[in-house]
């Protein structure tokens, strides 16, 4: 390559993207993406999630871990479960929460989203769960906002949905145990558009799962998706054939508009989940979905709501992880001070 | 700056490719205009003409930056003709080419009195500008073409708007060659590109960027020949990035087609692995692709099939990159560094020097049809000297466009201009 020595000079180039997690002993400073982080970042993480679900089984479901800390959470997208979960997980921790609807924000009015984050950087926030329909929103925020501040991605335009992933990885090895290298695993559906789809694979490669593989009609894949370490399938029988863990993926209704399906009805008969399509599975495979569910669209109702599925232990379990990352990363910064932008 | 208003350029190494001259010469310039290029012109022939000692340096014709956006215009706030072409003149561009998507469009003549005398008041450089090919550059309806031609556009284009009726572009394509305007495509399929701000591949998949096939660029290509073909247009398709493209204007060449090329300086050097911190300042459109392309594009400059680079100028406020990548403005300030790199293409055995000066000077003023970009005796004087062993490094400082927008700060360079000569006067 050209220059590489000028290259080493700028901040920017040759940076990759996920560096800014850690900060300089490696320890988890913002939870942006699973890329770029190591097995034993990951085992932490669920290790940690392990022990607060104990937490919440609880009667008295509250940690003192994060007792004077503000973490706000800022949707510019639509969320009910994720948002929940992210301030459920707050307050179990004892933190203050704050939540910023965006339809109601400045965000309308044309408050740039770097505005928006200095002005509530004022306000003393400690972390931003911040979800953006734009790829990299959460990179974005985490390089502008003061060095003592942490950022959560709570889902970025295509890109990313860590803690989504990991909630899910939580539930397999739940149900699976620790060992991913025996299992095969296919995630069926809309991975063009899939910030969750994405987060899952690095995750599951990372955790060195033994073959995963992504599953629909060509419409709905990436370009060069097997570069990120799957196997393609264009066939939901061959793709889920034998699979330990079958991950389906929610279809947006507008993706028939754009013309990337013919109908919603030959979507369900080629990649629906039902009862007889999930034969081609192990017999003790899991169904997850990272909701919410469309029924008949993606998924027959009696296999969401069946044996098989494992979608409310997502659910649970997602409250866990957020904890688990919540108190990694304000437990590292914690200790860190540093001057307001 | 001389009194005498002569000039005398001591033993530059001349390098004027449009004059296959490749030599230690001697060039006296006198009331804006090169009188004499010789081994040695004697002192008492000078008479009082202020002496530049280029022994050591690099003497070549001023560049002309194909394309290049002032801004003004309708975004003063981004950049004016003033502080643009100061910025050119400093960095050895004597000649810039705008593009007709202006604020309002150069689409009547009156905008282009307009910009003829802001220009007259305002510009350090040289500027000529193309009109458009369509009425608002809406790809509707055809523009009054002999009227822009007529206030002194040089040729016609779409900007970066694309053309989505293949009767209207045909309609156009006959019209500008009935007035014997070159037509300048950047050639672009919305319906491919759908709102994308990355090449579709690998690093757009990982960073969740939606992508923007080369098939965006190389169908329109296609379609565009076929038309040129039939028709007999002199057709510039500008601003490539794919290798795809490339094969396409090769074969066009080999048949006989007027089709001329070029290509965009950063799409020689970054590639789509440069998106990987989400650094907006590589949002460019059309967008990096990816090495083989790069390499290809390089190939085709010194194969010839490629005849000009350009800087692709897109001055931006430092606002308009403070957004998640996706929302930010795509284009980089390139100015500045347009010349550095096409040298170091040189430096990394790439190119010749004459091609390389080449498709900074002669193959750009073929390409407009001006008489510029050559060192002949009786020709207006621009020209930019070059010392082409001095360190430097890109530095917002020393950025001189109102934009520091660009993706090489920190870069280093082994060459740089020292003086720039428009019109005969010593700018730098």
């Amino acid at each position: 390559m050209v220059n590489k020595n000028a290259r080493a000079t700028n901040p920017l180039l040759g940076q990759d993207h996920w560096n800014i997690q850690l900060d300089k002993n490696g320890r988890l400073k913002h939870f942006l993406t699973i890329e770029g982080l190591g097995s034993d970042i990951l085992n932490e993480i669920l290790d940690t999630a392990e022990n607060f679900t104990s937490v919440n089984k609880r009667v008295v479901k509250k940690v003192p871990l994060l007792r004077g800390k503000t973490i706000t959470n800022l949707f510019f997208e639509a969320s009910t479960r994720t948002r929940t979960t992210f301030e459920l997980a707050a307050k179990r921790l004892s933190a203050d929460v704050l939540n910023i609807n965006i339809s109601t924000s400045a965000a309308t009015k044309g408050e740039s989203l770097l505005d928006t984050l200095y002005n509530l950087q004022a306000m003393q926030t400690d972390m931003f769960v911040i979800r953006h329909q734009d790829s990299g929103a959460a990179h974005f925020a985490a390089r502008h906002v003061a060095p003592y501040i942490s950022v959560l991605n709570a889902g970025d335009g295509r890109h990313a949905h860590p803690t989504q992933a990991m909630l899910d990885m939580l539930t397999i090895r739940q149900k699976k145990g620790h060992d991913f290298s025996a299992l095969r695993v296919a995630i069926v559906g809309d991975i063009l558009h899939s910030r969750v789809a994405r987060s899952q694979i690095h995750a599951l490669n990372t955790l060195n799962t033994g073959e995963i593989r992504v599953v629909a009609p060509r419409t709905l894949l990436p370009a060069d998706i097997e570069k990120l370490g799957v196997k393609v399938h264009y066939s939901l029988q061959q793709g889920i054939q034998d699979a330990d863990v079958v991950i389906m993926l929610r279809l947006q209704k507008e993706r028939m508009q754009g013309a990337m399906l013919p109908s919603e009805l030959e979507y369900y008969q080629q990649y629906g989940l039902s009862r007889e399509t999930l034969k081609y599975a192990k017999p003790d495979a899991i169904v997850m979905h990272p909701g919410p569910i469309n029924r008949g669209v993606e998924i027959e109702s009696s296999v969401a709501d069946g044996p098989q599925s494992v979608i409310l232990d997502q659910v649970s379990n997602g409250i866990a992880v957020r904890m688990a990352v919540m108190s990694m990363t304000l437990g590292t910064s914690a200790q860190q001070t540093g001057e307001d932008k | 700056m001389s009194l005498s208003n002569a000039l005398i350029i001591k033993q530059g190494r001349v390098i004027d490719p449009a004059n296959e001259l490749d030599a230690v010469k001697d060039i006296y310039i006198k009331n804006g205009h090169i009188i004499a290029i010789d081994d040695h012109i004697s002192a008492d022939k000078a008479g009082d003409a202020q002496q530049i000692d280029a022994s050591g340096l690099i003497v070549i014709p001023g560049v002309i930056d194909l394309c290049a956006r002032m801004r003004e215009p309708g975004l003063e706030h981004k950049a004016t003709i003033k502080s643009e072409t100061i910025a050119a003149s400093k960095a050895g561009i004597t000649t810039l080419c705008c593009p007709p998507d202006t604020d309002p469009v150069i689409d009547e003549s009156a905008v282009v009195d307009l910009i003829n005398q802001r220009v007259k008041d305002a510009a350090h450089s040289h500027i000529v500008c193309l009109g458009a090919l369509t009425s608002g550059l809406k790809g509707e309806h055809l523009s009054e073409m002999a009227a822009l031609k007529n206030a002194g556009c040089v040729g016609v284009s779409n900007a970066s708007m694309p053309i989505t009726n293949t009767l209207v572009l045909r309609r156009a394509l006959e019209y500008a060659s009935s007035h014997d305007l070159t037509v300048f495509l950047q050639p672009n399929d919305p319906h491919l590109s759908d709102h994308g701000c990355a090449h579709d591949g690998a690093v757009a998949t990982r960073l969740g960027l939606p992508g923007i096939p080369s098939a965006a660029e190389s169908t329109i290509i296609a379609r565009d020949l076929e038309l040129i073909a039939e028709i007999g247009a002199r057709v510039h398709f500008g601003r490539l990035s794919s290798a795809r493209s490339i094969r396409l204007i090769e074969q066009a060449q080999q048949q006989g087609l007027q089709v001329t090329a070029d290509v965009a300086v950063h799409q020689l050097f970054l590639t789509e692995m440069d998106l990987s911190s989400y650094n907006s300042h590589c949002h460019v459109l059309p967008p990096l692709r990816e090495l083989r392309d790069r390499d290809t594009l390089r190939q085709a400059i010194a194969d010839g099939f490629i005849q000009a680079i350009c800087s692709d100028h897109q001055p931006h406020e430092e606002d308009a990159k403070l957004h998640p990548f996706p929302a930010t403005e795509p284009g980089i300030s390139g100015l500045e560094t347009l010349l550095p790199l096409t040298l170091k293409l040189v430096t990394e055995g790439v190119l010749s020097w004459s091609q390389a000066i080449a498709s900074l000077t002669s193959a750009p003023a073929r390409i407009l049809g001006i008489d510029k970009g050559h060192l002949s005796t009786g020709a207006v004087a621009d020209l930019a000297i070059i010392d082409p062993d001095k360190d430097w490094t890109l530095e917002t400082a020393n950025i001189n466009s109102l934009a520091k927008n660009t993706p090489f700060l920190g870069w280093n360079f082994e060459h740089q201009v020292k003086h720039t000569i428009i019109s005969g006067r010593l700018i730098k």
